[in-house]
């Protein structure tokens, strides 16, 4: 079993009556609640707290990108995910991802991947998420009539450009470049492994079971309403053959850890309400860009309303459309299963019914969000790492995790000398 | 209404509908955002007195997923043509509304032969930073019919599902259109089509509604400076984005002034 650091990198100060005088976190969400010197603060809070998840032995931190949004502070994960390189040794660094359509040309991240490759001495997990239509199509104004052809190109093209040993010409429908030979190259071979997050569409299942790379549901609604999805890919993998390894499979959970359900509920109410309250207050109109969804997809969501099947609330709809719907107090938040709260051994006995239950290897768990401070977050994070974890570390071991990255020998790495070593874990 | 003739062709390996009805002298329509579900009053009073011609645009209904092969302003102009010239609308006179309206115009411009006089309803391509055009793309869901007619109930009943129409598949040709609309003009509506009408020489009627909420009504100016041939801007009272749904009766009247 992997257990994973993922952190969203949330702006932690948005006012208390953000919901009633905000029209949306992302997009239009306006300049003057940023605040650059604290966001300084932030930016160095949030890398400690990774490097603290890695310190405290999670088998990898992880970054994503999100653009023009009020919770996600990363446009640039890779900025993040180089720092990191550098100041972890042993810990996988996952970058959950690069939107590939939105790089031009998408070279560049096979580029940056390959550099974040080499510095970390082959740790490098490579996540290409489509993106969301907020982040695509309305921050970066692709078009989401071409937002999915271009993605598949983009794949490719830097596939093409990891594993090909000479200089070759790109004659794509979007992209064509004549010389295509990136420098550096990546460590691992052929390449880092691929994890691709994906909403519930039938394509992205087929296409992940077919690719051989990991299929991950980022749902910020936990394992009761990721269930029907996870069990869709399930199901498509068996109709296609595959084994059930639950390596192939990557999922998202919050959690709060404490000495009790009571205790827990108590320290993560407030940022688990800021979470779900301010965080993902999205105005429906950025939700539904035409084309971002697929037919397939969109067939599937009006057939799954109609037959009031339990994933109707994820099939055929936007990342946007879902937050409409979302659960804003503690108690509901909890019920619905959004954040797993409890002891050490309660919180460990849901993860090992949710990693079965869903089939999956890869648990990447968010243990900040919203406004959690530095100390709870740490506090959340060391606790998971010495009660938690050990609880968990059996789990699915018959199968290979051959999604994983293969870093080179630790005796052939690079030594990083030391910086600032007062500044030690505890 | 009497329903009109129902045909097909094929533009890049999609078929496309044509609709047929009327008689005398050819006039095409070719339809604004959101397309023509179905057949609607102003092509009823159109089809009175001409022989009128409606080919679907690659995406909008009636025309499969044809725009998603699409990828340039050049793609997009060859499919054009050839969808006018295979509804037999070759030189013909033309009335478009919107996103049809701004490809009409692109036609006139580069293949003069095929238009012989425009009518074009707030065509869409220009963008002003200084009066932006509204994002259509961008809006809540139940803003739409308000936003792009004056009476919004007329594009809803436009929009809902006709008796005995397939539940799961009539919805999905909505979004469908709205999608190839966004595959070329994606996300200011700005085609650049301002560096172009100084090369349509045919004579163009522009008309907008009084109260569009998608197209500054100030953009008729620049259409009528830009275009080489004669123009005329007529305004339409009581209407909105797509006139020609809100007020049928006025806006066939000036087309069929405009082209008799």
């Amino acid at each position: 079993m992997k257990l994973m650091w993922f952190h969203l990198m949330p702006y932690t100060e948005l006012p208390e009556n953000f919901r009633e005088a905000n029209p949306s976190v992302w997009i239009d969400i306006h300049s003057s609640l940023f605040d650059p010197e604290r966001a300084h603060l932030m930016y160095n809070d949030f890398m400690d707290e990774l490097e603290f998840a890695a310190e405290v032995g999670f088998d990898a931190v992880c970054v994503n990108e999100h653009h023009s949004n009020g919770y996600g502070l990363m446009p640039s994960p890779n900025l993040i995910a180089s720092s990191l390189a550098r100041r972890t040794s042993d810990t996988a660094i996952c970058v959950m991802g690069n939107s590939l359509a939105l790089y031009n040309p998408p070279t560049r991240v096979a580029e940056e991947f390959a550099m974040i490759d080499c510095i970390s001495g082959g740790r490098l997990i490579a996540g290409f998420p489509v993106g969301t239509p907020m982040d695509t199509c309305y921050a970066y104004g692709t078009n989401p009539s071409q937002l999915r052809q271009r993605y598949m190109e983009a794949h490719d093209l830097v596939v093409r450009a990891w594993t090909e040993k000479d200089t070759f010409a790109f004659n794509g429908r979007f992209n064509q470049q004549r010389y295509v030979n990136i420098w550096p190259r990546p460590v691992q071979n052929p390449h880092p492994p691929i994890w691709v997050p994906g909403g519930g569409s039938v394509e992205t299942w087929r296409w992940c079971a077919e690719m051989d790379y990991v299929y991950c549901y980022l749902s910020y609604y936990g394992y009761k309403a990721g269930r029907a999805t996870m069990d869709g890919f399930w199901a498509e993998m068996e109709r296609l053959g595959k084994p059930r390894n639950p390596y192939h499979a990557g999922f998202l959970q919050f959690v709060g850890v404490g000495e009790s359900r009571q205790h827990a509920f108590d320290l993560y109410a407030e940022a688990a309400e800021y979470f779900y309250g301010r965080c993902l207050h999205v105005d429906p109109k950025w939700a539904t860009p035409p084309g971002y969804t697929s037919e397939g997809s969109q067939r599937a969501g009006i057939e799954s309303q109609v037959k009031k099947a339990a994933d109707s609330n994820v099939r055929g709809k936007s990342t946007g459309e879902r937050f409409a719907s979302v659960a804003r107090e503690m108690d509901k938040i909890v019920d619905n299963g959004y954040v797993i709260i409890g002891s050490p051994d309660e919180v460990a006995e849901q993860l090992r019914e949710v990693a079965t239950d869903l089939n999956v290897g890869h648990l990447m768990l968010l243990l900040q969000y919203g406004n959690m401070s530095k100390d709870l977050t740490r506090y959340n994070t060391k606790l998971f790492a010495e009660k938690v974890m050990p609880k968990l570390k059996d789990l699915h071991t018959g199968w290979d995790d051959r999604w994983w990255p293969k870093p080179m020998r630790a005796e052939e790495r690079a030594e990083i000398s030391p910086f600032n070593p007062a500044v030690a874990a505890e | 209404m009497s329903d009109p003739d129902t045909s097909t062709i094929d533009i890049n390996g999609f078929t496309t509908r044509v609709w047929r009805k009327g008689s005398g002298p050819k006039l095409g329509f070719i339809a604004g955002f959101g397309g023509l579900p179905r057949w609607m009053p102003i092509l009823e009073e159109l089809a009175k007195s001409r022989t009128l011609i409606v080919p679907s645009l690659p995406g909008f209904p009636g025309g499969e997923r044809g725009h998603t092969v699409l990828d340039t302003h050049l793609d997009w102009m060859i499919a054009v043509r050839e969808t006018l010239e295979k509804a037999d609308l070759s030189g013909a006179d033309l009335a478009a509304s919107s996103v049809g309206a701004s490809l009409a115009l692109e036609i006139a411009a580069l293949w003069p032969h095929m238009v012989r006089r425009v009518a074009a309803i707030a065509p869409f391509g220009l963008f002003d930073e200084k009066d932006p055009p509204a994002d259509p793309w961008a809006q809540r869901a139940d803003n739409v019919p308000g936003l792009l007619c004056e009476d919004p109930e007329i594009y809803k009943a436009m929009k809902t599902a006709p008796e005995g129409a397939n539940s799961i598949e009539w919805p999905i040709e909505q979004v469908r259109a709205s999608e190839a609309a966004a595959r070329i003009f994606w996300p200011l509506g700005n085609t650049k089509i301002e560096k172009r009408l100084r090369l349509i020489q045919a004579p163009v009627l522009l008309l907008w509604g009084e109260n569009d909420k998608i197209m500054p009504r100030s953009y008729a100016k620049t259409f009528a400076d830009g275009i080489s041939g004669k123009t005329t801007t007529q305004t339409i009272a009581g209407a909105g984005h797509l006139a020609e749904l809100d007020k049928p009766a006025e806006v066939a009247k000036a087309i069929l002034d405009f082209t008799a």
